[in-house]
């Protein structure tokens, strides 16, 4: 399968980014007919949750937000799942109790989904901690973004796990907004990595609309947490293509520096790079959209034909 | 039966399930340095101290418990949870529905609150019932040496997140306890005193005010019963409104604010499952909408005090 764990390979990261926006603006066009709940996509940030997440292992771990379709998909999750939960269906990941905010997949290694922002920061601590207890070797990739750093917990759980030498990646996945608000009138830190030093840990920026520059980077912090049981605090400087929600017109956004950032698509950039290096064909690369096409689809008509949950599920998995 | 403090019972507790089960950790300001045996038994690993930062406490124990281990934080005097709030209510609280119970979280949060040690109100803050009206959390609030050390045990083993009230008043209050696996079950209040003409509801320090009472009562010819709910939720539903139907008459009495204390939710339930078996009003006696104060004199006003429970039964049985 071409989106599972193991597949590494430069078209391999190209289709798992191609299926990421195809799911995302599916859904986006289901909500605008509006046949679907709104999502909060994450659509020019492909190229750092495949490049991330496909140099984990197995045995991680993975802590996301409510942009969480890239890292869930790079994953291997079932676009039809994903969507059956999206709408709120008993098929869904989390059987119609999560919605689009805070999907996990715990079989998938996906956990504790949260929504809040730096709600994955507070978490990554105790998650680190019981991987270093367990003494495994295995590692929590935490991912938030530039508006997470601004919380208060993101020094609380960075300092901790640094004290306690806890096996976390940080990912600050810099998507340049914060809800309605630019990262400019936030901070005035120009590389967050730059943070990681004040915490005694190693941190790296990088080009996160590259993705093999971002598995490069990923792969390379990993080997330092497992080598050093440091934590580690990856950039991936990247842009919110869409809207910080659907459906948002993002009329406060500068057109020229969106088309800046449009240019410079992750997923273009990956497919141009591979043609020009002969690593694929237009015609693999047609092939390619065929598969994602015909899975959206798949996922679609099985979201659809799910059902709801009954009402009698609405107090049930509050208590263990 | 030894008869040891509340302090002694807390690490009796402690030191046995640690024993008992190593998915055991406890961190928190200062447990380390508190507590040198249970490092010098189980290792640093397992007891920790931690930076002053309780929202990376409560959040560390959250995602600890999801993951296969079972904490127990220390966030010292129940003020300091506003700090905690997101990762106990919107995490350990709600994960486990939002993800269609895919996760638990077996973890005890302690704080001390309560009047008595002239803290004031950033020391002092009996906020149980917060925790009470959030989905997923279990609150208890013991009165007696025995219960803090089964109701301790009874948390640590329990799937649920739940929230470890100590009274800071009973801290080295002295009690008989029995050695050894001594657990009580969450859920299940006690009768501290029978009687037969009216019920008195209270948990946590305002029991044995609730006792005090009772005895006053009885030298006037009025027989209470003293109920010590002991879990807040869930509380001994069954257990209350046996009690009621068989005085018919009852007072609810807690030193936490009035207006939609966990008193509030006791009289309701009992006007809601009971009303055909009261003879009178039900009645609250309760510490005021206000932050708790500090100096000593405004601490005792704040403290609902045997004086008005008495007054409160005597309106109701009329003598």
């Amino acid at each position: 399968m071409a989106d599972s764990l193991n597949e590494r390979s430069p078209r391999s990261l190209l289709e798992c980014m191609m299926l990421i926006r195809a799911f995302e603006e599916k859904n986006a066009e289901l909500q605008a007919a509006g046949k679907a709940p709104g999502t909060c996509t994450s659509v020019g940030q492909e190229a750092s949750a495949v490049g991330v997440v496909r140099a984990l292992e197995a045995r991680d771990l993975i802590l996301t937000n409510h942009r969480s379709a890239g890292h869930l998909l790079a994953r291997g999750a079932d676009p039809g799942r994903m969507m059956a939960e999206i709408a709120g269906k008993r098929t869904g990941y989390c059987k119609g109790k999560s919605g689009t905010l805070h999907i996990s997949a715990s079989d998938l290694g996906v956990i504790l989904t949260s929504t809040i922002v730096g709600g994955s920061l507070s978490l990554a601590t105790g998650v680190g901690l019981s991987l270093s207890m367990q003494g495994g070797g295995a590692i929590v990739a935490c991912f938030f973004g530039d508006g997470a750093a601004c919380e208060g917990i993101f020094h609380e759980s960075l300092n901790l796990a640094a004290v306690w030498k806890l096996p976390v990646l940080y990912v600050c996945e810099n998507n340049q907004w914060q809800a309605f608000v630019h990262r400019r009138e936030t901070m005035l830190t120009d590389r967050l990595s730059t943070r990681a030093q004040a915490y005694g840990m190693e941190g790296q920026s990088v080009d996160g609309n590259d993705v093999e520059a971002v598995f490069g980077a990923a792969s390379r912090a990993i080997a330092r947490i497992r080598e050093t049981s440091q934590p580690f605090l990856l950039e991936t400087y990247t842009y919110r293509l869409r809207g910080h929600f659907e459906p948002d017109d993002q009329s406060y956004v500068d057109p020229v520096e969106l088309a800046t950032w449009k240019a410079k698509d992750p997923i273009q950039t990956a497919r141009t790079r591979l043609l020009e290096q002969r690593a694929v064909t237009e015609g693999d690369v047609d092939a390619m959209q065929a598969r994602v096409q015909q899975r959206i689809d798949q996922a679609v008509a099985f979201a659809v034909d799910s059902p709801y949950p009954s009402a009698e599920e609405v107090a049930t998995d509050v208590y263990a | 039966m030894p008869t040891i403090n509340v302090s002694q019972a807390i690490g009796e507790a402690l030191a046995e399930e640690m024993r008992r089960d190593s998915r055991v950790v406890m961190f928190g300001e200062g447990v380390a340095t508190k507590r040198r045996d249970l490092v010098q038994e189980f290792g640093d690993q397992r007891i920790r101290n931690t930076p002053l930062a309780e929202g990376i406490i409560a959040g560390t124990a959250a995602g600890a418990a999801a993951t296969g281990l079972r904490p127990v934080i220390d966030l010292l005097f129940a003020p300091f949870i506003c700090f905690s709030m997101e990762e106990l209510i919107n995490s350990a609280g709600k994960l486990r529905y939002i993800s269609g119970g895919q996760f638990s979280f077996p973890l005890v949060t302690i704080a001390m609150t309560g009047c008595g040690w002239t803290v004031g109100a950033q020391h002092n803050h009996n906020n149980e019932a917060w925790f009470v009206h959030s989905p997923g959390i279990k609150v208890v609030m013991p009165s007696t040496a025995a219960d803090f050390k089964g109701l301790l045990k009874a948390a640590i083993r329990d799937d649920n997140p739940v929230m470890f009230f100590i009274d800071m008043p009973l801290s080295y209050a002295v009690g008989e306890v029995p050695a050894g696996d001594h657990v009580t079950p969450i859920g299940e209040a006690a009768i501290r005193r029978e009687g037969t003409d009216v019920t008195l509801v209270s948990y946590a320090k305002m029991v044995h005010t609730c006792i005090a009472a009772a005895e006053t009562l009885g030298a006037a010819g009025i027989s209470a019963e003293v109920l010590d709910l002991r879990s807040l939720k869930p509380f001994d539903e069954a257990a209350v409104l046996a009690s009621v139907r068989k005085t018919g008459r009852v007072v609810v009495v807690h030193e936490a604010s009035r207006t939609c204390g966990v008193g509030a939710e006791i009289a309701a339930t009992v006007a809601d499952k009971a009303f055909d078996a009261l003879k009178g009003r039900v009645l609250r006696v309760t510490g005021p909408d206000a932050p708790a104060p500090s100096s000593y004199a405004l601490e005792q006003a704040f403290i609902p005090q045997a004086g008005r429970i008495v007054e409160a039964a005597r309106s109701l049985v009329g003598r």
